[in-house]
């Protein structure tokens, strides 16, 4: 047998029992997280990550992934409160109606000198279309610059400004 | 932005079986061996070896069996322990094979023996027996917690068991080691056992006795200082482990017991104090023995001068051989087959089987093989984590800590770190009594971690639970 061939078989040989090794672990690593968070309605996850998400999780989790991932393309998935006290803040848009206002039992409570308590809401229509309505607030809802008077769609992106927080609509 | 809270659920713990991951980590771990088997047979002859076939269909029908039976009778168990045991299994078969075509080696058994038998085919027969009785323990051990009731039962086991080797006509005296017992025509080391045996014993004690353990105590200078009374096992254990360094001169299994004891006092306890105790007390009784007993004293000679004359002409060039054989390795080795480790002589393919990994393989390869001993190490201390019962901790603790003690026990036996002590490496070294006792303790560990992580019943669906969403800022 030639030289070559054994350093070759030799060398594969580590190559092949490292690998062993790596994969042990990569199976361990799986095991290390105690709980699983599943993210919802989030469709920026890295395929590879899904897939193993997919593969793991247990069946129940498995659903609610699907039911998140039942929307159309190019539809918002998110609320993104980006200016005012709350900037930073963001909701996962899974077709449930959204309450702006300084009542606590708000889905976003606006601690705005400006707000009013049940401000506006923020809901889909049967088209899945998003749709911004002002609730009879005392210094309104602007979408862009304009007040609001009735329901409007709100396209991704625009900012809805009540008082001095600012919310949008993304992807 | 990406720091802030997405809205998310928060579930339990997966509890997938993952038994289709341990089945293709099986096929890889029967592949593995196969290779290193194919290397050797090309660097020996220079053609495939003609057993190759028979080889991995036995490994195979092995590991398929162990895995069927896993499957069956412990679906949630840990996906690692099989096909780690398996790998390391099939190795040690590869290089007890190819210790086996060694002309010096065969030579050497011919001037001892008067005859040369292969101790490959005996190693694969002993494989085969360690995986019935991994089946047998996964089939009929249903609860580990059913090992409790025999908390004393087992001292006394394990107690037997260590004394059988003393027992006139039953003992054996080989080499200086009196650990050795022949029933029928074959020997068996009832120390390997008596390890698992004790665990048991060890951990049914403990779960009963560590609160007196861990509370009772006066504090002096920073250290808990246990009652006289409860100190009383620990030192009942200590002299019964130097008791067997003395009359069966085996410095191993002392260790390992003693070893052993001491981290499953601290696992129960929590109590820094008894390290510091064990270790202390296991210094005292080996100056102490080693000062007097001529055999113990002739290891740490060796040790200490593995090339000085006097070791070399009236000792044993094994320690120098071994060392010599790592060596020469260096990093990437010389090629499986392609080693000199046969010069260490006796004992090549059993205490001193890393020295030829160490050389065939190099320090890459010797570095993986302890990796796969500290993974299966890590599974153990996993399940103990995860098990919801005292005994099952303490019990998986035990037995892992008692299979690290014992890597490390020869492992740095072999490399010239401590003084040899004449213990096997699991699942490595040709030796019946230590891979069947170590199949047996690896089925004991998948059936505690098959209960650690089954999940726990559902609780009855609750109507009116919807999914809570929390926003935060």
């Amino acid at each position: 047998m030639s030289e070559l061939t054994l350093t070759v078989m030799r060398l594969g040989f580590l190559a092949v029992l490292w690998l062993f090794v790596i994969v042990a672990v990569q199976v361990i690593r799986s095991d290390l997280f105690g709980t699983r968070v599943t993210q919802r309605g989030s469709r920026r996850e890295r395929p590879q990550q899904a897939a193993r998400q997919q593969q793991a999780a247990p069946p129940q989790q498995r659903q609610q992934q699907g039911g998140g991932g039942r929307q159309r393309r190019g539809a918002p998935t998110k609320l993104v409160v980006s200016e005012g006290i709350l900037a930073g803040t963001t909701v996962a848009l899974q077709g449930q109606t959204i309450t702006l206002g300084r009542a606590h039992d708000s889905t976003i409570v606006l601690d705005d000198d400006y707000a009013s308590s049940r401000h506006a809401r923020i809901y889909p229509d049967r088209d899945g279309q998003w749709i911004v309505e002002d609730l009879g607030s005392t210094n309104g809802t602007y979408l862009d610059r304009t007040r609001l008077t009735t329901p409007t769609p709100v396209p991704l992106g625009a900012p809805i400004r009540i008082g001095k927080t600012v919310i949008e609509l993304r992807k | 932005m990406s720091s802030t809270t997405h809205t998310s659920t928060i579930g339990a713990i997966g509890a997938p079986s993952r038994r289709n991951t341990e089945l293709a980590l099986l096929a890889f771990a029967v592949v593995i061996p196969l290779f290193a088997y194919i290397n050797v047979g090309l660097a020996l002859d220079g053609e495939l070896p003609s057993g190759m076939l028979g080889y991995g269909m036995g490994l195979g029908l092995l590991a398929g069996v162990g895995h069927i039976v896993v499957r069956k009778f412990a679906s949630y168990a840990d996906p690692l322990l099989l096909p780690l045991a398996t790998v390391l299994n099939g190795l040690g078969l590869v290089v007890v094979w190819r210790l086996d075509q060694s002309e010096r080696l065969q030579n050497l058994a011919k001037a001892q023996f008067g005859a040369f038998s292969p101790s490959a085919p005996n190693q694969l027969m002993y494989s085969a027996i360690g995986i019935a009785l991994f089946v047998v323990v996964l089939i009929f051990l249903k609860d580990h917690r059913v090992l409790q009731r025999y908390t004393y039962i087992s001292m006394v086991g394990a107690l037997v068991l260590l004394l059988l080797p003393l027992v006139p006509g039953l003992g054996m005296d080989v080499f200086g080691a009196k650990i050795w017992i022949r029933v029928g025509g074959f020997s068996i080391q009832p120390g390997e056992f008596a390890k698992i045996v004790i665990a048991v014993f060890f951990a049914g004690y403990l779960m009963v006795k560590r609160d007196a353990l861990a509370l009772a105590s006066r504090r002096f200078m920073g250290l808990y200082l246990p009652r006289g009374r409860d100190l009383g096992p620990i030192i009942v254990v200590w002299a019964m482990s130097i008791l067997i360094l003395v009359f069966e001169t085996d410095l191993g299994t002392s260790l390992l017991f003693f070893g052993m004891f001491v981290v499953m006092l601290y696992v129960a306890t929590e109590r820094t104090s008894w390290i510091v105790f064990g270790l202390l007390m296991s210094a005292v009784g080996a100056v102490g023995v080693a000062t007097f007993e001529p055999h113990v004293q002739k290891r740490v000679d060796a040790w200490l001068n593995p090339f000085s004359e006097a070791v070399l002409q009236g000792n044993s060039d094994q320690i120098a051989q071994s060392l010599m054989a790592f060596g020469s390795g260096g990093v990437l080795g010389t090629g499986l087959g392609q080693g000199h480790s046969d010069l260490i002589g006796f004992a090549a393919n059993s205490d001193f089987i890393l020295a030829t990994f160490g050389e065939e393989m190099g320090l890459a390869g010797v570095m993986a093989i302890l990796l796969l001993y500290g993974l299966i190490v890590e599974r153990g201390v996993r399940t103990a984590l995860a098990a919801r019962d005292p005994f099952g901790k303490l019990l998986a603790i035990g037995l892992s800590g008692a299979f690290a003690i014992q890597v490390f026990v020869v492992a740095g036996g072999v490399m010239g770190l401590i003084p040899l002590t004449g213990m096997t490496m699991p699942f490595l070294a040709y030796g019946g009594s230590s891979v069947i006792a170590n199949w047996a303790l690896v089925g004991i560990l998948i059936r505690i971690s098959d209960t650690a992580r089954r999940p726990a019943p559902a609780p009855a669906p609750n109507p009116d639970a919807e999914m809570t969403q929390v926003v935060r800022p």
